[in-house]
């Protein structure tokens, strides 16, 4: 079987020929798209290292087929800076060591922008560590992911008020 | 080895910095490279096909089917296994371990390789590798610490005795006036980094290329030209990042030795990662065990003695016996002291070090026995602990190079608030009703050093580059040994380039033991000495120099500058010497290694106190650590922000160990039942919070040159038993097995 889909990647228009419907949007991107900052800590959606979001939203790219998603935006940890100028979470994240081995960091960042994005957890510590529980982290830098993500919401809403002031 | 540094070691300017990480935008960004992460050309991937069997042989394979899989290239079964040169069933190396890599058909353990296949996608590989379809006779596990007869250890992990007495044991057991003999179990545990075992290997004639994440980067190219007979220059190691290593990755293993044989099969490079499954079995694990402990005291509550006994599970095929009663050597001075391994064989894969490999299990199981103790002996658990402080380490009189465990106790209870706890059980509740409970442990952990190798280069333009072949799995060597190197060199940390985590460098050492740090950072700095030595040679030898005539001794390096101590006006740049010198780049060498005096001398080890509170609901029985105070005392911290993370790291693996992970063994197959992130669980962020380490001052001038031991690992000790002893102080109940559940508590209620 053939199928081609086309969809964007960090704002890039990609027009994929899939041979194989088996095809993860996890795997697509680490050996068919050449970005391999998503990474594969379970492929079973236990464990949220593979978090990119679609259309704003975060999703577990191991569990999503590829041939679902033509005409999806899709954002990874590659997209997330503008040039040299690093989002706020990965400011953050870099700011409060909200990592050690960085394995996890790329689906803790993703899942962090996506938290922010639906402005539930807000800047209640317990509810970002709730957010953010669909990621593990072995090397257990949960304390400076709270942190990180606390400040980086902080910022972010800090921007948007002197945007629209 | 640099015992004594021909100069007073400067620090101040780098070292002592939390910098953040050099590594952290490469991490945030998605662009710091892990071994899977590559994609040479022409690759293949494989995929292994793990037992599902704990015992017996694989009678059929469907070879056939599997290669009929379209994308399907080859299979590897023990039919067509290519000749290893060196035998995975001979132990060549003090780190090599047994390993399966289809030498027959006999399954040693679930999990175990039976066969590779290799295709031109994932998902071909995966399907070909379901299509195997497995065939087996089928012979009863042995499961669980009482399968088989335990045997006697006689020489256990490392080389260190199963068995030391210190002092005699039947006299403290006589001259005790209360005492307790109680039994600790804790399960087996599983590494789990969140970056599975992964290996791209290619070969060019016979020259290998591993992109593989490993904690002993250099010692290994001679492991893999062993099995594969080639020189150990013929194999170049890149291991930039490790997603996470715990002990994991310092040893060969089945699947990684076939993936690179696959690779020379078939003539192209070939990308192997473990599945979460895959990592319950061939990469190794923390044994269980089952610890007895006896402590006697006399009647002013010093203890008369510390008998503890540990049995631990390994392979039938290899010895790892999980080391826990050492664990009790070195910290409470009692008069008389026992540790002794037992070891049973059953149908598991060969243990291996796990993050604080003994101390971990048996500071569980001490920490909590000691709270026994206390409250039998009507005893708050820190007095306790105070009383049988130890001045010198227990057994072998030797003075500790450096303790100042005293400090961790008082500034540790000070900030928890530990004063005011009440001796017995059930006495605290919260606004809500829960229980509240309150315990703590002391932390323990041995400061080693291995050996290393670094070279350091000052440039033309007056900066440097220093490089060893060190692993930065997350505890942060980018960081901290360039630290070290600046400081070395005399120059500031954005002018100095390092280059780690490479074969073909000079060796960094093992990322383990806690000692890397300090081991490859003494090599840094010797190194950078070594080339400011050069330098400063050159300068008061030159006319045209500002330093010219001045003594050796009397100059200083900072900044990119050598000074003359007294004279600061008297000054000359790195750039300027080289450059008149003739331009050319110079370069200093250095090893960092303990001299057997030094270890023979002194005892050396981190010391640490932690406190931990719990809240039991009283009816759900649910328990939730709601703060954790650890102070630490570690030597020389170079980097606050860096070291502050490995031990609240460690403190959550304590959690872990403690309340959470687990692998449970199906004792009808010998199977893990729960061998992924949804059934083996490890702590979450919600399951954190309360967190705070404190570092407390030490200056160990013994130690190494830098005054550096280690923070890796000593996080995890003396967190559990605390954990396990709050649990006790809010509930009344003593549950003696980890990790502790609902259900061990609702059995009480
Ligand atoms: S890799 Fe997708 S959730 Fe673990
Ligand atoms: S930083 Fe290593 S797993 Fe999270």
């Amino acid at each position: 079987m053939s199928l081609s889909i086309s969809l964007t990647v960090n704002g890039a228009v990609r027009d994929v020929t899939l041979n194989d419907a088996r095809v993860t949007l996890l795997d697509l991107l680490r050996e068919r798209l050449a970005l391999p900052g998503t990474k594969k800590g379970c492929d079973r959606g236990q464990c949220g290292a593979c978090t990119v979001l679609i259309d704003g939203r975060r999703i577990n790219a191991c569990l999503t087929l590829a041939a679902t998603l033509d005409g999806a935006e899709v954002t990874t940890i590659e997209g997330l800076a503008c040039g040299d100028m690093l989002h706020p979470v990965q400011a953050a994240f870099i700011d409060h060591d909200g990592f050690q081995c960085g394995y996890c960091t790329p689906g803790q960042i993703m899942s962090a922008v996506g938290l922010i994005a639906e402005g539930r957890a807000g800047t209640d510590p317990e509810r970002i560590r709730e957010g953010m529980s669909g990621n593990l982290c072995r090397c257990s830098a949960y304390h400076g992911i709270t942190e990180a993500v606390l400040d980086a919401t902080t910022r972010i809403a800090a921007e948007k008020a002197r945007k629209s002031a | 080895m640099s015992d004594t540094l021909p100069y007073a070691t400067r620090f101040g300017s780098n070292s002592g910095q939390s910098t953040s990480r050099r590594d952290g935008v490469a991490k945030v960004t998605g662009a710091a490279t892990f071994a899977a992460d590559n994609h040479p050309q022409g690759l293949l991937y494989a995929v292994y096909v793990p037992a599902t069997i704990a015992r017996g042989r694989v009678t059929h394979l469907d070879v056939a089917a599997a290669k009929a899989h379209p994308g399907v290239v080859e299979v590897m079964t023990p039919q067509n296994r290519p000749a290893l040169a060196g035998d995975p069933d001979s132990k060549p190396f003090m780190f090599a371990f047994r390993f399966e890599a289809l030498q027959d058909d006999t399954v040693r353990y679930a999990n175990q390789p039976i066969a590779l296949v290799l295709g031109e996608t994932i998902e071909a590989a995966t399907e070909g590798a379901r299509l195997l379809n497995p065939q087996y006779q089928v012979m009863p596990p042995r499961v669980g610490l009482d399968a088989e007869a335990p045997y006697k250890v006689v020489v256990g992990n490392f080389g260190r005795p199963g068995e030391t007495v210190h002092g005699d044991v039947a006299a403290g057991h006589a001259a005790a006036v209360q005492s307790v003999d109680v039994t600790y179990e804790t399960p087996a545990q599983y590494h789990n980094a969140m970056e599975t075992h992964a290996v791209v290997a290619s070969w060019d004639g016979d020259q290998l290329t591993l992109d593989m994440p490993h904690q002993a980067i250099v010692m290994s190219r001679g492991v893999f030209g062993y099995y594969f007979g080639i020189p150990a220059e013929n194999v170049l190691l890149r291991s930039p990042y490790l997603g996470g290593g715990f002990g994991s990755k310092s040893i060969a293993n089945g699947p990684q030795v076939l993936a690179i044989l696959a690779a020379r099969m078939t003539g192209r490079p070939v990308k192997l990662m473990l599945r979460r499954d895959q990592m319950f079995g061939p990469v190794g694990h923390r044994g269980a065990t089952r610890q007895r402990l006896r402590i006697g005291i006399d009647e002013a509550g010093h203890m008369t003695v510390l008998e503890h006994e540990a049995l631990a599970a390994t392979s039938t095929f290899d010895d790892f016996v999980e080391n826990a009663a050492n664990a009790s050597q070195g910290l409470y001075a009692a008069g008389a002291l026992r540790s002794a391994h037992e070891g049973v064989r059953i149908d598991i894969g060969t243990p291996g070090p796990m993050r604080a490999p003994g101390e971990a299990s048996g500071s569980a199981a001490l920490e909590c026995a000691m709270d026994e103790m206390a409250e039998r002996a009507g005893l708050d658990p820190l007095e306790f602990r105070l009383r049988n402080y130890a001045e010198t380490e227990p057994g072998t009189g030797k003075p500790y190079s450096s303790k100042a465990l005293r400090a961790c106790y008082a500034q540790g209870a000070e900030r928890f608030g530990w004063a005011g706890r009440p001796l017995k059980p059930r006495q605290m509740r919260d606004e809500q009703g829960m229980l509240v409970g309150w315990g703590m442990g002391t932390a323990l952990f041995p400061a080693p050093m291995f050996a290393a190798q670094a070279r350091a280069t000052l440039r033309p333009d007056g900066s440097g580059l220093v490089e060893t072949a060190a692993a930065d799995m997350g505890q942060g060597a980018w960081t901290a040994l360039a630290q070290i190197a600046a400081d070395g060199l005399g120059l500031p940390l954005d002018k100095v380039e390092f280059r780690s985590g490479s074969s073909d460098l000079p060796d960094g050492g093992i990322a383990g033991g806690s000692g890397h740090t300090a081991t490859a950072g003494t090599a840094l700095h010797a190194a950078g000495v070594d080339a400011v030595r050069q330098l400063t040679a050159m300068a008061v030898s030159d006319p045209a120099s500002p330093l010219f005539g001045a003594g050796n001794a009397s100059i200083v390096a900072r900044d990119g500058r050598l000074f003359v101590a007294e004279d600061a006006s008297r000054s000359d740049s790195y750039a300027d010497i080289l450059a008149r010198a003739g331009g050319q780049a110079l370069v200093g060498t250095g090893s960092g290694g303990r001299a057997p005096e030094a270890a023979g001398r002194h005892a050396m080890y981190s010391h640490g106190a932690v406190f931990a509170e719990v809240k039991v609901d009283p009816d759900l029985f649910q328990i939730r650590v709601t703060r954790l105070v650890g102070a630490f005392a570690a030597g020389r911290i170079i980097n606050p922000k860096l070291a502050n993370s490995q031990l609240y790291g460690g403190m959550i693996w304590g959690i872990s160990f403690a309340l959470h992970e687990e692998a449970r063994f199906d004792p009808r197959t010998g199977r893990i039942m729960n061998a992924d992130f949804a059934g083996y669980h490890i702590p979450v962020n919600a399951d954190v919070k309360g967190l705070e380490v404190i570092t407390v001052h030490e200056d160990d001038p013994f130690v190494n040159a830098l005054g550096i031991k280690g923070v890796g690992e000593i996080g995890i000790t003396g967190t559990v038993g605390a954990i396990g002893n709050a649990i006790w102080h809010a509930t009344g109940t003593r549950i003696r097995r980890f990790p502790i559940r609902i259900e061990d508590l609702l059995a009480h209620a």
